[in-house]
């Protein structure tokens, strides 16, 4: 039997570097080629890292970074808020609402992005009229668009304490309903909170679909538009922001497993 | 408790701010494309002219293509995702190999759009690393019959790039809800290795395989932004001709037919995704 056991685990061993190898290469293949082609015009990761020149050379560039981050910010901000205090709300008080909150979060994944966005332009004529065209106008969007990732983070999170309990006690102690939610629940959801806004964040630094199509900017419009003029810096920004996805889940999923292995 | 169902009304309040946001934002915009898909181009009177629409031969054949595309990088994606996901669930658990593939796994399904077409073209593009590496080094030019890279074949082999991730991130914890007892067990009955995998894994995982693939289905066939930087000539596929129809709206006829085509994205995608639950949902009774 142990021949047995220890030919089988020779077998898995040479399989599995196998398709490690070969996946491996399709999957780096691609990066390594940007790194090449980025790097065939000098000067190009020079300038990326000089902010007052690329601001002066790529203005479009420079706008579409600066939109996206205040959008990233933006949408993190206003999905918190919409979305934590309903959360434990509809938990504490009103569980018959809970299907309902559920299903609406979680719709956005059964309605692709340019079937939204053929939908939100009419509302977008709306929201132009009352507060202009600016890029900043696509965080409500981008908060419908990042509901489904970021009900479930909060979801998972408030499932994982005692909700009920924490707030009777805190309302025995006689805690108001706002010190309830901001000082006894949400501690205790922090990593829940950290993992949503983190998703958010990363979800809408890669968002094209809506930006484009609704005519307001961001990285990736800019990225789009500058591949038409200057391949080897649109490359080189890809790469840039792409890496700093990686980073970002990265972080995102070394805080996940923390979070499992404290439960 | 005499005052509770005055409270609950008023507890009713909590919930105000989300949902008139969500019915701004998300429920009006899904009428305005379920309705405008069945009204005049004039914007009043009930039609199905638009739905008759899609039975157009270029949509239809948008569509064709679309579904084509979806399935192929569906499946090339579920089958190499699938290997990798077994090659890993025979790795170390907890090890450090699983936990970068993992990792590198849910940040790659996210990568698609703009990035990941700029990444191809730097790699297979005309003058891309590989295709000028071979042309110098191999003598062979890959596009020796065409550029495909910006027609179906090159669209399905980026799509693929995210496909398989996913497919591993979504398809891991059904083999690891394999027990290795049932390997056991099924040598101790005295059978092979091709029976263990036709007779008990095989059986048990299917559900999970096909679930899996039907959400790569869905996830190719609501992709809109990796094609629209990649084909920036012609329509070829349905997000591409809604495309077309938003951002040509003076030509006649287009707005409402785009909102047909939407409402026929959200059918498929639906069907899919509630093919998938349902796929789901019999993969827990054995391997949640």
């Amino acid at each position: 039997m142990a021949g047995v056991i220890a030919r089988r685990a020779r077998k898995q061993r040479a399989f599995r570097w196998t398709v490690l190898i070969l996946l491996g290469v399709f999957f780096l293949l691609p990066m390594a080629a940007m790194l090449e082609f980025s790097t065939r015009t000098a000067g190009t990761w020079s300038l990326l890292v000089d902010w007052p020149k690329l601001n002066e050379t790529y203005p479009d560039l420079a706008a579409g970074i600066v939109a996206s981050l205040e959008q990233a910010g933006l949408t993190a901000l206003l999905m918190l808020v919409l979305l934590v205090p309903t959360a434990i709300w509809v938990r504490l008080r009103l569980p018959r609402l809970r299907p309902l909150v559920e299903f609406l979060c979680l719709l956005p994944l059964t309605i692709p992005a340019i079937v939204l966005v053929v939908g939100l332009a009419p509302v977008y004529a709306w929201v132009t009229y009352f507060l202009g065209g600016s890029s900043l106008t696509l965080v409500f969007a981008y908060t419908v668009l990042v509901l489904p990732y970021a009900y479930r983070a909060i979801d998972a999170g408030l499932s994982a304490i005692d909700v009920k309990t924490l707030a009777e006690a805190a309302r025995g102690l006689g805690a108001g309903w706002f010190t309830v939610m901001w000082r006894v629940v949400l501690p205790n959801i922090r990593s829940a909170v950290l993992s949503a806004a983190f998703l958010t964040v990363a979800l809408v630094l890669g968002e094209f679909t809506i930006a484009s199509l609704l005519h307001r900017t961001n990285l990736q419009v800019a990225i789009e538009f500058l591949g038409k003029s200057s391949a080897t810096m649109s490359v080189a920004v890809s790469l840039t922001a792409l890496l700093l996805a990686f980073v970002l889940l990265l972080l995102l999923s070394l805080f996940g497993d923390s979070r499992k292995r404290k439960t | 408790m005499a005052v509770r169902p005055r409270l609950r009304g008023a507890a009713l309040l909590g919930a105000v701010p989300f949902l008139v946001y969500v019915a701004i934002f998300l429920i009006i915009p899904t009428l305005v494309v379920a309705i405008g898909a069945f009204t005049g181009d004039g914007g009043h009177g009930f039609t199905l002219d638009n739905v008759r629409a899609l039975g157009d031969e270029y949509i239809l054949a948008a569509f064709g293509r679309s579904v084509l595309l979806s399935a192929l990088s569906a499946l090339f994606g579920a089958v190499f995702g699938a290997l990798l996901a077994y090659a890993l669930s025979t790795a170390k658990p907890g090890g450090l190999l699983r936990r970068t593939v993992t990792a590198a796994s849910g940040v790659l399904a996210q990568f698609g759009g703009v990035t990941l077409a700029f990444a191809f073209l730097a790699t297979i593009g005309i003058s891309g690393f590989v295709t000028v590496w071979l042309q110098e080094h191999a003598g062979v030019d890959i596009y020796a019959n065409g550029v495909w890279l910006f027609e179906l074949p090159g669209l399905t082999l980026v799509y693929t790039y995210f496909q398989i991730p996913l497919m591993v991130i979504v398809f891991l914890p059904a083999l690891d809800g394999i027990r290795p007892q049932w390997r056991e067990a099924t040598e101790n009955l005295g059978g092979t290795t091709w029976q263990y995998w036709t007779r008990v894994a095989g059986p048990l995982l299917a559900p999970a395989f096909l679930g899996s693939a039907l959400l790569l289905f869905a996830n190719a066939f609501s992709a809109y932004a990796t094609a629209a930087a990649l084909v920036s000539q012609g329509n070829p596929i349905i997000p591409l001709q809604i495309r077309g129809a938003l951002t040509s709206e003076v030509v006649l006829g287009q707005a409402n037919l785009g909102k047909a085509m939407a409402l026929g994205m959200v059918v498929v995608v639906a069907v899919v995704m509630t093919l998938y639950s349902l796929l789901q949902r019999r993969t827990a009774r054995w391997l949640g």
